[in-house]
Order: C-alpha cells, then structure tokens, then sequence
C-alpha cells in the first residue's frame, strides 16, 4: 500500500514489517520520531512487541543485546552523539554474532553542536563488526531494514546491521512509501529462530573469557561471514526484486557505460548526483554515478568492475578521516589498486554538517575534478 | 517536476502547507515530496518549506533554489531584510501571496512572465477561526488558492489531504481551503 511518509517514520514502519518483538531505544535529534512512532504502534496494539524505555543508548543497546541472546528479534534507533555512546556494545552485539537491526540517521558530531546531517557518526564506527547499509531515499530505508534481518539472520553470516539515512533530508522528508503487506513479508522473513540462544532449559556460556588459543579464530570467523555477507545481500536484494519489484544490491550503477567522470557517492547526494548525471550529459560531459549502498562489508569487486573503463573517479564523501582524507575515497582507492588500476582520483569532501549538496554543487565538483592534480582531497564551498 | 517553494512566518504552519500539497498530489497520482528548511524553528521568525510533485521518481534530495511556484503566507516577508524572498523563481513563475491587495499591487507582477495571484488568506482564516484572530493558521487556507492557480492538485485531493494531515478542526479547515480556491485572483 502506497502512502506519504517521513523518513523516521519508514524505519519504524520497517521495523513493525519485519515484526521485530522487541525495541529498547532512547530518543535524540533528528531519530526522535521513529521512538515515537514505534511505542505509539507499540501501545495501539498495531505492533506485538515489547518497548523498554531506557536511560541512555548504551543501555539500548545492552537490553537489545540481553533480548537477542534470548532469541528474539530486536530493533534500536539512534544518532550521532547516541551512537557514539553505543560504541562498547555495538563491538559485543557484533562479536556476540547477534543480528540486531539498527537505524542510525546519520547526524554531525558535536562540538560546533549539530543536528544536520553528516556521515561521520556512523564512519567512526566502521570497525565495530556491523554491516553498514547507506539509504537513499524513504523506500530504502523501509526496504533495507526487512532486507537486513534476512541477512543478518542468515546462519551464515550473523551479524548486525545498521541502516543509515541522512538527518532531514531523509528523517524529516516526506515521499511516497509502499508498504508491504505483513503476510507478504512473513513468507520473506519468517520468525526468527536461532540455533543458539539462552535457554534456562538448555544451559550455554556466552561472552566467556578466551584465550589467545580462540579468540583469533572468532575474528577469522567473523572474516568469513563478511564474506559470506557480501553474496548474501547480493542474493536477498533480488529475492527482495522479484518478490517486491524493487532491486537492491551493494552498489548501483548509473550511466557508467561510456563515463569519463564517475561520480562516487553514497546516501542521499547518490539521488541528487543521478540527477546531476542526467543534467551534465545535456551539457556533452560523459559523467556517470556509482552509488555505494553498502559500506561494509565492502563491495570491492563490484566497485573495480564499476570503475574499471572510468578516466577520473571522483569520490564525495561527507564524511572526513582526521589526518587523512574521506573514509570512503581511501578505500575506494584501495579497491583499485588491487586491481591494478591506475585511475585519476579525486577525494571531495562535501556536505559536511548538513551544507546542502545540490545539483550547482556536483556541477562544481565535476568542474574541479576536470581541472585539478588528482589524487588529492578537496574541500567543497569552504568559507574563507 | 514542479517544484514549489513556500516562505512564512513560524506559527503560520508553512511546513503543514507543503505537507498537505504533497499528499493531494499523491491522491492525485502524483510522486512527491515535501520538507522543511532544516533550521531551528522560532515563532515569527522566517520559514521556507518545499514540495515537489512529479511524474516520475524524484531522485533529488536538496533545498529548492530554482522554484516554479512561489507561495508568501506573510505578505511582510515581501522586501524584508535578509529575506529575498523572489529568488531563484522561474521565468514565468507563479506567486500566490496571501494578501488584501490586487496582483498589480505587487512591482514584479508581470516582469519576466512572473505572474501573481493574492488571496486574503488572513481573513478567511479569521472567519474559519482557524488558530487566534492575532494569529490565525493559514497553512490549510492557502493551498486551496495554490491549487486554483497552478491546477496542480484538484481541489478534492486538499480537502482529503487535510482531513488526513490536520488532527482537529478538519472541516473548518477544508472550509477555508474551499474559500481561497473560490477566491484567489
């Protein structure tokens, strides 16, 4: 059914789809109306779940963990200065290999205090062991958060995800959503049954002390399962196409067939960089846009055989690695030189604590990549 | 794609209006979307809210700086400092302005095929007794003139619109819509 929502309002709503029993959240700018939205379903009886108010987003997280261990679908919300509170337990959700779903809307870091959006929340804990999935728009966010638990849930992979959607130009955006019917989502995501769980019945450890004998291998094991992750996210997002009629998989490519300048991006400047694509072509400028829709595990292959045939690869990252360069444009890089590509590359920082990126500013980062030195990071629009 | 930029005063419920346009051009059968500037609200002080309606998939997600449509809730807005109120607007763009006075009051009418229309959005507001008569709440009032200018949304999909976005005071509001679209000039 197709209705009007924010995007707040989509990861509540993709939460209630994918039947989760269990939401421990605390509210924080821009995230606070998906909390709302879920205890208001929650206490109208629309949601069959149990809602724990708590004092912090650490316990959010340490409760969602207690309830998953249990074997029981969780779902948290945060932000920013939130997740960065969760930091301790987003490591042992991972590492405990619980398939916690979690919205983060991807807000600035404080201090000059922001509520704007800005990547560089969810960048600084990239290696916590969650799979990082990056919205575009409204549809995705709903979409990725069923399609997470499917992932996450795989035997093969356990593991949490976390799905990403800008502050404001998602979280309080309206757009068309279709919803999907809970019957139709059952027969895609069944109950979660876990093979191991605490059990009273059936006593385990958990989280026990280990040496230098095993824990090497709990990391190599979470290796595999990244790798497995990869294949299966590719899987689910067309088992998702065929069921639903919307594709998704971890990159997106767009008129990157004959492009000269590729346009790396991800979130919402992807959307607005397909609409710069379509406005530069009219101006004779081969430019393409590969989106990356997924952050971790990371696309490697898909994004090489993307950027293969490119002249320049021009990464936007609002994001920014202190003391080296955009998170994404490093590893992006890292990606083409193991395949031996030697592409001029451009690391754009832009859009950073909410500075709008519109379609004048890619104009004017596709101007900049096509007369600047490559292989450098730029500031887009500083003051100065 | 049209895109709509709406300026007002906080209080006023622009963000509502931008709201309700959207979702009666998805009754409509239309794709949209519609947003607030993402500032720190504060009553009285300037705000702009946006729409955009389209027949295909909307992909862009910024701010409008090139609107086809401009909507002034607060005639004062009009010259005020630090408020360039016709920035951006297309060639031949239309401007409803809620105000007493004709279009032909207004200096840019007619230059550059900009056209205005004005409707006393604060009266028929008063009369609806929508919010105080100090401050009345012309959000729901003025779409029903944006949808007599631009034909952008029929007048039934606001009146559903509202009914479905406003939680009290539905039919009033409605009523006022009504009005302006009956009115606008």
């Amino acid at each position: 059914m197709k209705t009007v929502m924010n995007g707040d309002f989509a990861a509540s709503y993709g939460a209630m789809t994918s039947d989760v029993k269990f939401v421990a959240a605390y509210p924080i700018t821009p995230q606070t109306l998906i909390v709302e939205k879920l205890s208001e379903l929650v206490a109208d009886g629309e949601l069959d779940a149990s809602f724990v108010k708590v004092e912090s987003e650490h316990s959010a997280m340490a409760a969602c963990i207690g309830a998953q261990a249990a074997g029981i679908r969780t779902f948290t919300a945060t932000s920013s200065q939130g997740l960065l509170l969760m930091c301790e337990v987003l490591h042992w959700a991972a590492r405990a290999r619980l398939p916690i779903v979690l919205a983060n809307v991807n807000r600035a870091v404080a201090p000059g205090w922001s509520i704007w959006a800005d990547a560089q929340d969810s960048i600084s804990q990239r290696d916590t062991g969650w799979m990082q999935v990056y919205a575009e728009n409204n549809q995705d966010v709903y979409d990725s958060i069923l399609m997470a638990y499917k992932i996450a849930e795989d035997n093969d992979v356990l593991l949490p995800m976390m799905v990403n959607l800008d502050a404001f130009f998602l979280s309080h955006t309206s757009e068309v959503v279709d919803l999907i019917d809970n019957d139709k989502a059952k027969e895609f995501l069944p109950a979660y049954d876990p093979e191991y769980k605490l059990d009273p019945k059936n006593p385990r450890a958990f989280g026990a002390l280990t040496s230098p004998e095993h824990y090497f291998e709990f990391t190599y094991k979470m290796f595999e399962a990244m790798e497995v992750a990869k294949k299966k996210i590719t899987q689910v997002g067309k088992e998702f196409g065929d069921i639903f009629g919307r594709y998704y998989d971890m990159t997106e490519s767009y008129k990157i067939d004959d492009a000269e300048t590729v346009l790396v991006t991800f979130g919402t400047i992807a959307g607005t960089a397909k609409e710069s694509v379509d406005r530069l072509r009219k101006e004779g400028k081969k430019v393409g846009n590969l989106k990356i829709r997924v952050f971790r595990p990371f696309p490697a292959e898909q994004i090489i055989d993307a950027l293969k045939n490119a002249k320049r690869v021009v990464v936007i990252d609002r994001d920014y690695s202190y003391g080296n360069e955009g998170a994404f444009y490093t590893e992006i890089k890292g990606a083409l030189y193991d395949a031996n590509l030697r592409i001029d590359t451009y690391g754009m920082i832009a859009g950073l604590g909410g500075r709008d990126v519109s379609t004048t500013v890619i104009k004017e980062i596709v101007e900049k990549a096509e007369t600047s030195e490559p292989n450098k990071t730029y500031f887009i629009g500083v003051k100065k | 794609m049209i895109e709509i930029r709406l300026h007002g005063r906080g209080g006023q419920g622009a963000v509502k209006a931008a709201e309700i346009l959207a979702r009666a051009a998805f009754y409509d059968g239309k794709v949209v979307q519609s947003f607030p500037f993402f500032g720190v609200e504060r009553r009285g002080a300037p705000v702009q809210a946006f729409t955009r309606i389209s027949d295909d998939v909307i992909r862009i997600h910024s701010y409008i700086y090139e609107p086809d449509v401009l909507v002034v809730l607060d005639p004062t807005l009009i010259g005020a400092e630090g408020v360039n109120i016709l920035d951006g607007l297309q060639e031949n763009g239309k401007v409803v302005i809620n105000s007493s006075k004709k279009p032909e009051d207004f200096d840019f009418h007619g230059k550059n095929g900009i056209k205005v229309f004005t409707v006393d959005a604060t009266k028929i507001a008063i009369e609806h007794k929508l919010g105080s008569a100090s401050a009345p709440i012309v959000n729901t009032a003025i779409v029903g003139a944006i949808a007599k200018v631009t034909g952008l949304v029929t007048i039934g999909s606001v009146k559903k619109a509202i009914f479905d976005t406003i939680p009290r005071y539905q039919e009033k509001n409605a009523a006022a819509a009504e009005a302006t679209f009956n009115q606008v000039k």
